[in-house]
């Protein structure tokens, strides 16, 4: 039994493994979740088929799309505040400044740390309660030290707060993952290109613009894509800083998910809430990819 | 060649291995449970039963209660279920459970020898795991379920912050509860705290007043839906929270605070009222062994009518039907369920005894809570139960109402707008 059929079928046993994990543990589950997403089950006893039913529910779910938009608005601040701060700590962490291992060291510290510890962390410095006269909360304390009481607020039980106060937690918490990426992107970077444009005349902003951000490209590109697939997706940050919530205010599409699966038992209209929202992270990132293929061939 | 065939060989052994179940001792009881602070206890009293029986119970804990859910959803559609587990969820999933197959009925065990287990136990508590005959969900009229303790919320006042406002007893009415608030605030005591980012919270308060204003047969209408949510009587459900935000009486950030930190809140005197369940007794005492506070029921809005409040069983157990190991697992949890078990227990962490005859020597404030069991319901045993989406916008809308959005009377209609949408589902 020599011959080619018999060298295909050992080449396939070879890959078989990694076939093996790869579609218990990546298809069969995206296929479960497309079917479950076409039922109607609590989570036990009898599935009734309900075909798109819980896919037309969903468009006209206004909690869900807010949601999204509160998702959207976290996104947001990440791509903005948080990469910005950690593009601008990544540059000067790349020159020769004293104590740079210690910088690198502080500002990885955020993203190693637990999203509940955080959020304990913040519900403890954003907290708006007194007692006998003094603020408990850490910030609500400086203000009053700081000579500024009218600015002492509820930081977490204003609707107009709660969500800038959580996309600014989130933010802190993930510059670091954005430093680190682009730290490392920088430091790829062949030093005789700064000196070429040293030589030829380029003032800093020339040669970050013209030489730094063009080869900046493709990590900058992952480190967005990360951002939003990880800002879209935040839940554990928010359920350790408000609980349940504050009314809709705070709702993100995987805290529906969950209220859907655990708090209504609804898992096929849960599963067409996952099915959308990870179609949507597919085709925001697509597009990014696409976008930013353009810009570096422009 | 030789090899490939080997190989495949172990492959094949390997998942044949996989695929079956590995047969369970008959001298072991597996028990699921997810009361982190009674597992000590609990291994304590497995102990003790093994000695006495040579039966051996293994104790598997699955925190938080979340986790614990999902763990036991997951194992009940791979049919793995223990031989006694908990379902923490409301009747309807108990309900999917056993329409399922993976809850025995204990109601002959528990009328064995004339009722003298079902005696034994407060009858309420054992009410939150019956199916009455005609119940909504379709089940066999019967026991599903042993509880293990009893509770009920109440209200917890501080005694030393109410004397610094210049109160001298617990207020007992609602009105008198806003002058309360009143003084309260005049001293500058923040007067109110409670766990209400745990929508439960909000959800066993409201309905405790919902009980008290309209009484229990005009709530149940509401969820059949022959009452509607703008029912003046509903409005002054509501307008208890507008009262209590108007006065200044919830503490800040009340909305997005979790009980844990609720309990923190009133064990450091930072606020002279909370509302909480039996288990804040051991919580305090850990927190600030020094704290002088009572326990009484919420001051009635509508003193003619009795001031109900959530209760009956805290946790329970239920026998897995398909248990090889069945009559050994009832026989366990009877025997956990009896006094001197009890007893142990209450002691070890301060939980309300579900055995009668457990409850001599209980503490005063833990014994305040068990008095409240004499006019105790709970969403359990109720025949009707309310959509869980028409509930959450009830509790949001609450939430709405606490943080000043929202008016009573615009949460009535939104509510109503999705028990509306919610019936006409049902109905299509």
């Amino acid at each position: 039994m020599t011959g080619r059929p018999w060298d295909s079928f050992k080449n396939f046993l070879f890959i078989a493994p990694a076939v093996t994990i790869f579609s218990v543990f990546y298809i069969y589950p995206f296929i479960e979740l497309l079917r479950l997403s076409l039922l109607q089950w609590p989570g036990i006893g009898p599935q009734i088929f309900v075909g798109l039913q819980n896919f037309r529910e969903l468009i006209d779910d206004k909690v869900w799309w807010d949601s999204m938009g509160h998702a959207g608005y976290i996104t947001l601040i990440a791509l903005t505040f948080q990469n910005a701060l950690a593009f601008a700590l990544a540059l000067a962490c790349d020159r020769e400044i004293r104590l740079k291992r210690f910088y690198r060291l502080v500002f990885f510290i955020p993203p190693v740390l637990s999203e509940v510890v955080v959020g304990m962390i913040w519900n403890w410095t954003l907290n708006g309660g007194t007692q006998d006269g003094r603020q408990i909360g850490f910030l609500n304390y400086c203000l009053v030290q700081s000579g500024l009481p009218n600015l002492v607020h509820g930081w977490l039980s204003d609707p107009k707060t709660v969500l800038p106060c959580i996309a600014i937690v989130h933010a802190w918490k993930g510059f670091g993952w954005g430093f680190i990426l682009l730290l490392a992107g920088l430091q790829t970077i062949d030093r005789q290109l700064y000196e070429a444009a040293r030589v030829d005349g380029a003032g800093s902003w020339r040669t970050f613009w013209h030489v730094t951000l063009p080869m900046m490209l493709p990590v900058i590109t992952v480190v967005v894509i990360l951002t939003i697939l990880g800002s879209m997706q935040v839940f554990v940050l928010i359920l350790s800083l408000v609980n349940q919530g504050l009314v809709y205010h705070t709702d993100v599409p995987v805290t529906r998910i969950l209220v859907s699966m655990t708090g209504t038992n609804q898992f096929g209209y849960a599963c067409a809430q996952a099915v959308i929202f990870g179609a949507i992270l597919i085709a925001v990132s697509f597009v990014l990819l696409k976008v930013s293929n353009i810009i570096k061939r422009a | 060649m030789k090899s490939v065939a080997g190989l495949l060989c172990c492959l094949l052994l390997i998942a044949a291995a996989g695929c079956s179940r590995p047969a369970k001792p008959a001298n072991q009881i597996e028990v699921w449970h997810w009361m982190t602070d009674r597992q000590d206890a609990l291994e304590t009293l497995a102990r003790r039963y093994e000695a006495k029986t040579g039966i051996k119970v293994k104790l598997d804990l699955f925190a938080p209660s979340d986790a614990y859910t999902q763990k036991v959803i997951a194992a009940a559609q791979a049919d793995v279920l223990p031989d006694v587990y908990g379902i923490l969820d409301k009747k309807d999933i108990l309900a999917s459970f056993i329409k399922a197959g993976y809850v025995a009925d204990l109601t002959a065990a528990f009328n064995a020898d004339n009722g003298a287990w079902a005696s034994s136990l407060f009858a309420k508590a054992i009410d939150v795991n019956r199916f009455v005959p005609g119940n909504a969900e379709g089940i066999a009229p019967g026991i599903y379920g042993v509880p293990l303790d009893i509770g009920s919320e109440q209200l917890i006042y501080n005694r030393h912050l109410l004397k610094k406002a210049g109160i001298t007893k617990a207020p007992a009415t609602f009105p008198e509860w806003l002058a309360a608030v009143d003084a309260l605030r005049r001293v500058g005591i923040a007067p109110f705290v409670s766990g209400f980012g745990e929508l439960w919270l909000i959800d066993c308060f409201a309905s405790n007043y919902a009980f008290n204003i309209m009484g229990e047969a005009k709530v149940l209408a509401t969820f059949r839906g022959t009452v509607s949510y703008t029912d003046p009587d509903w409005i002054r459900v509501f307008g208890v929270f507008a009262a209590l935000r108007d006065r200044g009486a919830f503490i800040d950030g009340i909305v997005t605070k979790g009980n844990k930190v609720a309990e923190q809140d009133f064990a450091l005197e930072r606020a002279a009222f909370a509302f909480n369940g039996a288990w804040s007794v051991n919580v305090y005492k850990l927190m600030n062994p020094g704290l002088n506070y009572g326990v009484a029921p919420l001051p009635a809005l509508n003193p003619a009518a009795p001031m109900v409040s959530w209760g009956g069983a805290e946790s329970s157990f239920v026998i897995n039907k398909a248990s090889a190991n069945k009559d050994k697992a009832v026989a366990f949890v009877k025997w956990l369920t009896a006094r001197e078990q009890q007893a142990f227990l209450s002691a070890q962490v301060n939980n309300l005894p579900v055995n009668r005859q457990a409850m001599a020597d209980i503490p005063e404030n833990l014994a305040a809570f068990a008095k409240a069991m004499e006019s105790s319901t709970h969403p359990k045993v109720w025949p009707v139960s309310e959509d869980a989406l028409v509930r959450e916008a009830f509790l949001k809308g609450i939430q709405g109402i606490i943080i000043g959005e929202t008016s009573p009377e615009a949460v009535a209609r939104a509510v109503q707008q999705v028990k509306d949408r919610q019936m006409k589902k049902v109905k299509h």
